[in-house]
């Protein structure tokens, strides 16, 4: 299987989203999730970032992007303004969890949420060895990086229930970007790398 | 990189009348213009430069005669800058109600003979977007590739894209707002008293006392220039430098920043007119597109066309048009669905940060322009 620019969950990503769809992207990086789902899927498409270098590569792409700080929310932004807002490995460096969730589904009618999931079996693996883990999904040393949330799979589905998210689809990929298929959660949350979600409102 | 060089401007007549938003007309004027690089046969490489509160048509390189007279915003402009002379053509005048040529207070009045002064009718940003729209029919541009300004450039940029949203492939607006603050109403109105209660004011028609409001003038300007400034800049320039290295118990220039203010002020009181800086002062405070919409601004950038990209750029240490300002804008553009990217540059020089050269900045503009096709 061949990746968009060795991000397998931007595949999954364009699967979900449909032609002519306003998408948000928060924590856009240079744009490239959203260059692909306007190139793929002709979607009407902003991003959200906070770095500069990263500002000015969206530009440079031609993608809308807007300059804001995640943990501020999403004043800028209207209730049910998008029908996608997407969060692509960046819950696990957003401080405010539960607001940041509230938020994207108050603009969006759909989240789509992705992280690396910490109980994968190589991460487990390396605690038990002594060493935080290191890896394609979780790939900086404990002491560089943005992440401030190390969660898993179950736990993120906990925290769903609990603030009544409904989860309308689940992909959970390994380190090699391929699909995990497994009837129970548990060995999911075991065997998945990085996991991908879409999230609705309770009805 | 080198900038354009040698310029020269010229002066475009219009005869039809004006008709201003506050009722009054202007039966004819000019327009000193500048342009800069090449109308390409479609017309479609024109980017229009808005000027601020004391701008004029002189953007960008020096007269053959002048060669220390820098255009404004010279760092931005020429081959191989983010406005691109080799790829655009850059158009910049000097609004009407102006000092620098164009038709203002100190130019005569045709039914009197006699300077304007005080009788020139009050113009508005929408006045002057009207103005560039017949200045754009003269050179046959349909569309301008971009309309770019900072500060009250920037409220001409948003109006150029509102009032005449088909003629706008990209805006560029910088540093600037919506609509004023209280704060910022405050500041103009502490500027224009000094003015008009400068004994050389005669009710505005000072030219024909052979006088000129010269202390109000300075005043309004070493006023708006603290206003222009961060406190961290001007505290890292000036401090609490004396510039005899101890006090001398008087009211004479002591603080390096007393120096610098009175200096800033004399510069500008000798070639700027004060019936210009009230009127400018006075379009910044009325400037209120959402007035169109009993205030929602949201509906009137709804006014504004779907394929237009919008460029807004804040500075975080400018709080004369502060970030937040900027960000209403956004917001309004993405409540209707707009294509609409936003910066918020972190530069140390406050409001006068739009008038820097820095590499991101300038980066910014220079990627977002390299978008346009031609």
């Amino acid at each position: 299987m061949t990746h968009t620019l060795g991000r397998p969950d931007f595949d999954v990503i364009a699967s979900w989203v449909k032609p002519g769809h306003r998408v948000l992207d928060l924590g856009c990086g240079d744009g490239s999730l959203l260059k692909r789902l306007i190139e793929v899927r002709d979607v009407q498409g902003w991003g959200v970032e906070i770095d500069d270098a990263n500002i000015l590569a969206a530009v440079k792409q031609g993608i809308n992007v807007i300059q804001s700080n995640l943990e501020n929310g999403l004043a800028d932004f209207a209730d049910d303004a998008f029908d996608h807002v997407v969060l692509s490995r960046t819950l696990q460096t957003v401080r405010h969890t539960e607001t940041i969730l509230r938020e994207m589904l108050r603009v969006g009618k759909e989240a789509v949420v992705s992280f690396p999931n910490f109980a994968y079996w190589k991460n487990l693996r390396s605690v038990l060895d002594g060493r935080m883990p290191v890896s394609e999904d979780l790939p900086y040393q404990w002491y560089d990086s943005p992440n401030v949330r190390f969660f898993t799979l179950l736990d993120f589905e906990a925290l769903c229930t609990q603030m009544g998210l409904i989860i309308r689809e689940r992909q959970v990929l390994d380190e090699a970007g391929n699909p995990v298929v497994a009837d129970e959660a548990r060995d999911l949350n075991f065997l998945g790398s990085l996991a991908v979600y879409r999230l609705t409102r309770p009805r | 990189m080198p900038g354009i060089g040698v310029v020269e401007s010229q002066r475009i007549h219009f005869s039809e009348p004006l008709h201003l938003r506050s009722g009054g007309i202007l039966p004819s004027f000019d327009l000193a213009v500048e342009t800069y690089g090449t109308l390409n046969a479609a017309k479609s490489n024109a980017i229009l430069v808005c000027h601020a509160l004391s701008g004029h048509h002189h953007i960008a390189g020096h007269y053959a005669d002048q060669p220390n007279n820098i255009g404004w915003w010279d760092n931005i402009i020429g081959p191989g800058r983010p406005l691109d002379t080799d790829k655009f053509f850059i158009v910049g005048l000097n609004n009407p109600g102006g000092c620098h040529g164009s038709t203002g207070p100190s130019s005569l009045n045709p039914a009197t003979g006699k300077p304007w002064g005080a009788d020139f009718p009050m113009v508005a940003v929408v006045d002057w977007v009207n103005a560039q729209a017949r200045l754009a029919d003269v050179f046959g541009i349909d569309q301008w590739a971009a309309v770019m300004g900072g500060s009250l450039g920037g409220m001409q940029a948003l109006r150029w894209s509102i009032t005449y949203p088909e003629r706008v492939r990209n805006a560029l607006i910088i540093a600037s707002a919506p609509k004023l603050s209280a704060q910022n109403i405050a500041f103009n109105d502490v500027a224009r008293q000094a003015i008009l209660t400068d004994p050389d004011f005669h009710g505005g028609h000072y030219y024909e006392h052979g006088t000129r409001p010269l202390r109000g003038l300075r005043l309004a300007r070493m006023l708006g220039h603290i206003t222009y400034l961060s406190n961290d800049q001007m505290g890292e320039k000036f401090g609490r430098e004396l510039r005899n290295n101890a006090f001398s118990f008087d009211f004479d220039v002591e603080f390096e920043i007393e120096s610098y203010l009175r200096y800033q002020g004399d510069k500008f009181a000798g070639y700027f007119d004060a019936n210009t800086y009230l009127l400018m002062t006075k379009a910044l405070d009325y400037f209120d597109p959402a007035r169109l919409d009993d205030g929602d601004l949201v509906k009137t950038m709804a006014r504004t066309h779907a394929e237009t990209n919008f460029l807004v750029a804040s500075f975080t240490t400018d709080w004369r048009f502060s970030p937040a300002r900027s960000r209403e804008i956004v917001a309004a553009l993405l409540a209707n669905g707009r294509k609409v990217s936003y910066a918020e540059i972190d530069l140390n020089y406050g409001h006068d940060s739009f008038l820097m050269e820095d590499a991101h900045y300038h980066g910014l503009v220079a990627a977002f322009l390299g978008n346009i096709k031609l």
